[in-house]
């Protein structure tokens, strides 16, 4: 079990840097406007 | 001269918008036609740019609403350098931006037009709109191409821009959600990976776990909630302390208390290697709670960016008249000595004093007056009137604050200031529910120290876990939450909670006549003489602007196959021209006599009669005898008297508050059924803020206005309400405001309050009995932190729920 020792803290850093990756997003503004990104993706059409 | 051509006539749709023009003449199918000069040159632009596919989204997006139309404005003060440094950044190499919020924007084929500006105007880099918001940044090269070059070609576009004001505001709200999302993705993060490891304690309860693993995972929950308690967690703590050293009474103050002992007597049982912990409930806790806020928090900002949309569009430009012409400048640079020239259909931009021209202004929106007040050289006008006839130019006395409407604004600041704040049930409460946990806390903790001493401490501090109100903070802003965003869809906007709790008990609600009660604009209340004259009147008048004639070619009937020609308007006076041949005239009753037309007996008895019941009378002549007279007033809204008397239902007194003549007001009150004693008229802006303080003293009081003279009577009354189509005064003090016509929207406002705060209660009561118990079961000594981490949420969930299934505002009908 001691296995539990490795695992676990890897598992806590994986988390951590998920949330660092949404904490940089939102400081790109990348959640600012949730409502025009929908429209804008299906239509680029150039 | 050939006016009265008989014409083929068909029904076509206009190619820009839709909307139904009639054809005249012989026409090839496949030709385009337009409904008005601003569809045409939107089309023109939107074909020679090759964005036709513009029209190809819109048929799929099938979109309710007409598409919007440019006004054809130069836009020349967006060069002005007064302009640049308001609105204008500045990044490096010569790049600019501005932020514009847009008028017309509706669906997804407005944002792909509008992302499409780039290949409008060349020397745009980027146009990123924001659809919510209707708000569009802009960036451009500064030596490519000029602001009044975009803005006019957005206008072109079919989409009038107007420059969004109070950028700081904004972006300040910006960082402040930025930072709750970050909390909240913490809370988040810490909240599960503790939970996880708490399920495998509470599995490992059941089995044997090695005792060095068990001590492993308490170390970890100890890291995640600390980490959660210190980061996010800290607002709680941060307010709580703020709270105590006001000496004022806040539901943060419980809460901290119960994370504070949660959190620290864990950390203690860590350290000393056994005893329980509620690392779980405490993150899941602070999670919860942030959620809760920030949904909250979103919902109000909702509703004040709507309003503050609205603020963006009143004119920002006057016309100033300089040695080198007439130019459009920003309002910010106007100083008093300047003249300023005011065109019809503007709205005056400064104090000021006629210089020259004659014309008719409205100053309804300053002193309720219904009725066009006519102007010539050495009248004063006032910022906010309108004019509505004839060109003017006028000699600045008096701008911004300095101006009557400036002056009023600092009254209803005043009145804002004044007004008591609401203290929320949840708060005032919390003081109760502070000193009911530490007491209990203490009784728990003395009784099981003569039980069981070695327990004692887990047990107290359970119970300061349990008895969290969580449940008890969600309740009220939940609730308001769910209920502000159904308002906003019914086009209600409600910018706080507290004018919902307001508004559910009755108490006096006062209505403005001009505007509010009545639909503001002149209408033709009665017609005296020839009916077959309206026809040829209407045909005529819709060659005219002035609201008079407007009011005469709305009343018709209108015949399409009658044409009016060789028009010719005479300011303060009428309009003249000819219709089949014949002359017609339609005019006042001083103009109709100074052309020397037959005004008979009968017509003159008639034109008193509408002057005695308070109407405006204008003469229609037909080959130069006067054959009809239209009395103008205004109209009463349709759905006035059915909602006043509804309110009346619902056990609010309604009375009338209003700047005009106080015949006229006795008169409309009559009509929508107000009893005349409680209609008071002849008021001045300070007389209704007098009025609505009295009141406010005494009772739950309601203000419901449009204009500028409303808004300091709307500041000062527990509730402001600024109805459709109302002044930028009236919408900044206002606690709601009505994005829809009528004043029917305020008995479904009642109703949904009532119902609202109805649920509030349900809510609140909920999470009282549910602490109430959890805490005697913790007293008992029967709350385990397993049990602790179950309930604690189920509490919550139950608000949640509750809170999403109420009909406080119906769905749109």
């Amino acid at each position: 079990m001691s296995v539990l020792y490795i695992v676990i803290p890897l598992a806590v850093i994986f988390a951590g840097v998920a949330v660092g990756a949404f904490i940089w997003a939102t400081r790109q503004g990348q959640f600012d406007d949730v409502d025009t990104p929908k429209h804008r993706a299906i239509q680029d059409d150039d | 001269m050939p006016v009265d051509s008989i014409v083929t006539e068909h029904i076509a749709a206009c190619a820009h918008c839709g909307e139904p023009v009639a054809v005249r003449g012989p026409h090839p199918p496949e030709a385009e036609h337009y409904c008005c000069s601003g569809c045409e040159t939107a089309h023109a632009v939107i074909r020679s740019c090759g964005l036709d596919r513009y029209y190809a989204l819109l048929r799929e997006d099938a979109p309710t609403d007409a598409r919007s139309r440019g006004t054809g404005r130069a836009y020349a003060e967006f060069d002005d350098p007064m302009f640049r440094s308001l609105h204008i950044k500045r990044g490096g190499g010569g790049v600019c931006w501005m932020d514009l919020f847009l008028s017309g924007v509706h669906c997804a084929a407005c944002v792909w037009l509008v992302e499409r500006l780039p290949r409008v105007v060349p020397g745009v880099l980027e146009a990123r709109l924001d659809l919510r918001r209707a708000m569009v940044r802009v960036v451009w090269r500064d030596d490519q191409t000029r602001p009044s070059a975009i803005a006019a070609a957005l206008d072109r576009l079919g989409y009038a821009p107007h420059p969004a004001r109070d950028g700081a505001a904004r972006a300040a709200r910006k960082q402040d959600d930025r930072a709750a999302l970050i909390r909240i993705a913490v809370a988040g993060a810490c909240a599960s990976n503790v939970m996880l490891f708490a399920l495998a304690m509470y599995a490992g309860l059941f089995d044997t776990m090695d005792p060095r693993h068990a001590g492993f995972f308490r170390w970890m929950s100890m890291g995640g909630t600390l980490v959660s308690l210190l980061w996010p967690g800290r607002v709680f703590f941060r307010s709580a302390l703020a709270a105590i050293r006001a000496r004022a009474l806040h539901l943060d103050i419980p809460i901290a208390l119960a994370l504070f002992a949660g959190g620290v007597w864990s950390v203690f049982t860590t350290i000393r290697g056994h005893g329980e912990i509620y690392f779980d409930t405490v993150s899941v806790l602070v999670f919860a709670l942030l959620v809760g806020r920030f949904i909250q928090a979103r919902q109000q900002r909702w509703s004040g960016d709507a309003v503050e949309l609205l603020f963006s569009l009143t004119p920002t430009s006057a016309r100033r008249v300089s040695p080198e012409g007439v130019l459009d400048v920003p309002i910010e640079s106007i100083a008093p000595g300047d003249i300023l020239e005011v065109r019809a259909g503007d709205s005056i931009p400064a104090d000021g004093e006629i210089v020259e021209g004659t014309t008719d202004l409205d100053e309804a929106l300053l002193t309720g007056e219904s009725r066009p007040v006519a102007a010539c050289p050495g009248t004063s006008v006032s910022a906010g009137s309108t004019n509505l006839s004839g060109m003017i130019r006028v000699r600045v006395r008096a701008t911004g604050e300095a101006t009557r409407v400036g002056r009023l604004m600092r009254l209803v600041e005043e009145g804002a200031r004044r007004r008591a704040p609401i203290v929320a049930f949840a708060d005032k409460a919390s003081g109760w529910f502070t000193a009911g946990m530490l007491a209990l806390a203490a009784i728990t903790l003395i009784a099981w120290l003569f039980i069981d001493p070695m327990h004692a401490v887990d047990h107290a501090v359970a119970l300061l876990v349990v008895t969290c109100p969580c449940a008890l903070g969600l309740a009220t802003p939940l609730t308001l939450s769910v209920a502000l965003g159904r308002a906003a869809r019914r086009d209600i906007l409600i910018k706080g909670g507290d004018a919902v709790e307001r508004l559910a008990t009755p108490g006096v609600i006062f209505l403005d006549k001009t505007g509010t009660v009545t639909l503001g604009s002149l209408h033709v209340r009665r017609w005296a003489g020839d009916q077959a004259a309206r026809a040829v009147a209407a045909a005529l008048a819709s060659g005219s602007a002035h609201p008079a004639a407007r009011a005469i070619a709305a009343f018709g009937p209108r015949d399409p196959r009658l044409v009016a020609a060789d028009l010719r308007e005479t300011t303060g006076g009428g309009v003249s021209g000819r219709v089949r041949g014949e002359p017609v005239v339609i005019g006042s009753g001083r103009f109709a006599r100074s052309l020397g037309l037959d005004f008979s007996a009968d017509m003159q008895a008639a034109e008193a009669s509408l002057i005695a019941d308070g109407l405006t009378p204008i003469a229609i002549a037909v080959g130069g005898r006067v054959v009809a007279l239209a009395g103008l007033g205004d109209a009463v809204r349709p759905d006035a008297r059915d909602a006043i008397n509804s309110l009346r239902r619902l056990g609010w007194r309604v009375e009338m508050l209003s700047g005009d003549h106080p015949s006229i007001v006795a008169g409309i009150a009559a009509e929508v059924g107000i009893d005349p004693a409680l209609a008071r008229g002849g008021l001045s802006p300070e007389d209704k803020l007098a009025a609505v303080r009295f009141a406010a003293a005494r009772e739950r009081t309601v203000m419901v206005g449009d204009g500028v003279n409303d808004a300091a009577a709307l500041a000062a009354a527990g509730v402001g309400i600024a109805v459709h189509g109302g002044a930028e005064a009236s919408l900044a003090t206002a606690d709601i405001y009505l994005n829809r016509p009528g004043l029917t929207p305020i008995v479904e406002l009642v109703l949904g309050s009532r119902r609202t705060m109805g649920v509030i209660r349900r809510n609140l009561a909920a999470s009282v009995a549910y602490n109430a118990t959890a805490g005697a079961l913790a007293v008992l000594g029967l709350v385990t932190p397993i049990i602790a981490a179950i309930v604690m949420p189920l509490s919550s969930l139950t608000v949640l729920f509750v809170s999403f299934r109420s009909r406080s505002f119906g769905e749109r009908p």
